[in-house]
């Protein structure tokens, strides 16, 4: 059992919820709620993910932040080390890969609520940030719960990606969904087990809970 | 405009066409009346300041709202409006004292506590503010709606159909809590309906709005009596709408004559109609008399006109019929007790001869 690889795997998939969430709520709500021209194209282009096979992805990943992009020489340039194969370039491409798992159940809780609801809101004396606190949020709040938990949930298992943008350095970026490779390609068949395991039972408890907590709150609203 | 009240004056073309022009007093209960897609809902929506119109006014107690001239635009929450959705919005995840309690200007907990039971109670729903919307009647939701919206101490309160999502039975005693509250908020009231007999009951002016314009604003009775023109004399219900030509007038008597097919008609004087000018002429239903065959009375040398019963249709308490009036095309529509329509005997196909009220016919320019 490749502890580290776990320890990494959580790692990531952590940081990328704490960072992608506020973005995705952000975004999600725009989505939900204005239309603008552009907007199906923006849509599309943030569902991407869902569909391309995670080695194209991970290619153009590849690409946008090596070090002859832009973006890889100006990281280059502010931190002395290349983007690419390193944890900060995995966080990057995980949270690009999970864009649609996080803002697809969240746009969805936004649209749930109704315009009334919030023109309410505003006629009750509250700002829109007030608003967003007392009133979105809270309403909102199991679409985000599902959006966090399946972001998690799919970055620990997200392979394809990973191995295209992070390689396989160990500690640095040898996630668990690698490291079971690794142990496959090397005839260890027992550690791959208990890790597949591990990954089979996070995945399990993830999405039990995303249904239990959705019937929990929506019971007490509908 | 007087200083405690609201007034306003909207125009636009589009994207919702809007001409319209009235004020509501503090204690008064206005109503715009009109059909779906009237613009009363767009009204109502301008004066909160969830609706931005391309020009117009709106002020309350003299203190401009907004003012496309003087650049003026108060946020939704600085005007301090009381609004009760058609559908009550409350705020599904909170009980119904948090829903009132989230309206109320910052405080200390228990302060606010207190006052959010006293407006429960005012509404009639004490010992329930620990209940969630959804287990709430729609009367109770739609009672927990207007004390939240009188929270803020509002300047004026807002409500768009509010009674249209209950029962008649519910809607009964919702009207009869309105008129009671009336008289202990000092506001001005503005109601949004389409409901005609709800406007006649709760408002003390009715505003008749039709694709955007004030038609005519006035109290129930003068409305229905004495409608502006055709257009409003249709909306508030009025089936007997004809067109006529001034016969002559006869100043000593106080009376005007109008020539209508075979007939002439005598009406209240209205010298400000000229001799064979063609006039738009309204009678109210409860203004045409039934002649008995049985008794004949003297009212019956009131404006007889007859014809033959064409339409026959019982409504319960009341039968509705309809006589085409003898060499005209022309119908007339009235509503006869039931009991009254046996006794009568009267049944499709058959003659009937009617009075019409020389007082309730109501002369319109068009």
């Amino acid at each position: 059992m490749d502890w580290q690889s776990l320890e990494l795997s959580l790692l990531l998939g952590i940081w990328t919820v704490i960072v992608l969430i506020p973005l995705g709520i952000l975004l999600a709500r725009i989505l939900a709620w204005r239309r603008f021209p552009g907007r199906n194209f923006l849509q599309t282009l943030l569902a991407l993910p869902l569909l391309l096979p995670p080695t194209v992805l991970g290619f153009y990943l590849l690409l946008l932040m090596g070090n002859q992009s832009f973006i890889g020489r100006t990281y280059q340039f502010i931190f002395a080390e290349p983007l690419v194969f390193s944890f900060q370039g995995l966080l990057l491409a995980s949270i690009i890969f999970n864009i649609p798992f996080a803002i697809q159940p969240m746009q969805r809780a936004f649209e749930s609520i109704s315009i009334s609801i919030r023109e309410a809101a505003w006629c009750s004396g509250l700002s829109a940030w007030q608003t967003f606190w007392k009133i979105e949020l809270p309403l909102a709040w199991p679409g985000i719960l599902s959006a966090g938990i399946l972001t998690f949930a799919h970055t620990l298992g997200e392979f394809g990606v990973v191995l295209m943008v992070g390689g396989n350095i160990e500690g640095e970026t040898r996630t668990i969904a690698i490291s079971i490779y690794d142990r496959v390609q090397a005839f260890d068949n027992q550690s791959a087990g208990i890790m597949s395991a591990v990954l089979l039972i996070i995945a399990f408890v993830s999405i039990t809970s995303i249904y239990v907590l959705n019937d929990k709150i929506g019971r007490r609203h509908d | 405009m007087t200083e405690q009240s609201l007034a306003l004056s909207l125009n636009q073309l589009s994207p919702i066409p809007l001409d319209v022009e009235l004020s509501c007093k503090t204690g008064e209960i206005l109503v715009i009346l009109g059909p779906s897609g009237s613009g009363k809902t767009t009204v109502l929506r301008s004066i909160a300041g969830l609706y931005t119109p391309k020009t117009g006014k709106i002020s309350s107690n003299g203190s401009s709202w907004f003012d496309t001239e003087k650049k003026v635009n108060l946020s939704i929450q600085q005007r301090k409006v009381g609004f009760v959705f058609q559908e009550y919005a409350l705020f599904p995840h909170l009980t119904a004292l948090d829903n009132i309690r989230t309206a109320l200007p910052n405080a200390e907990y228990s302060a606010q506590l207190l006052k959010a039971e006293e407006l429960l109670e005012r509404v009639n729903m004490q010992g329930l503010g620990d209940r969630y919307p959804n287990q709430l009647s729609g009367g109770q939701q739609q009672r927990v709606a207007l004390a939240r919206a009188l929270a803020r101490d509002p300047r004026v309160l807002l409500l768009d159909e509010p009674f249209s999502a209950v029962d008649q039975q519910t809607r009964r005693k919702l009207v009869r809590e309105l008129l009671q509250l009336r008289e202990q908020v000092n506001i001005p009231i503005i109601h949004v309906t389409h409901d005609l007999n709800e406007a006649r009951r709760i408002a003390d002016r009715i505003c008749i709005i039709h694709r955007g314009n004030t038609l005519q604003i006035d109290t129930p009775q003068n409305i229905m009596a004495r409608p502006l023109n055709r257009n409003v004399a249709h909306l508030v219900g009025h089936y007997n709408v004809f067109r006529a030509n001034i016969e002559q007038h006869d100043e000593a008597e106080k009376l005007t004559y109008l020539r209508w097919h075979d007939y002439l008609l005598e009406t209240n004087y209205r010298p400000e109609f000229e001799k064979g000018q063609e006039v738009s002429w309204v009678i109210p239903a409860e203004n045409l008399i039934l002649h008995r065959r049985d008794r004949p009375s003297k009212g019956e040398r009131e404006n007889p006109v007859s014809g033959a019963i064409e339409e026959f249709i019982p409504m319960g308490e009341t039968v509705l019929v309809t006589i085409k009036v003898t060499n005209s095309d022309e119908i007339l529509t009235m509503s006869v007790p039931t009991h009254v329509a046996q006794r009568n005997a009267i049944q499709k196909g058959g003659d009937l001869s009617v009075s019409l009220l020389g007082q309730g016919i109501h002369l319109m320019k068009e």
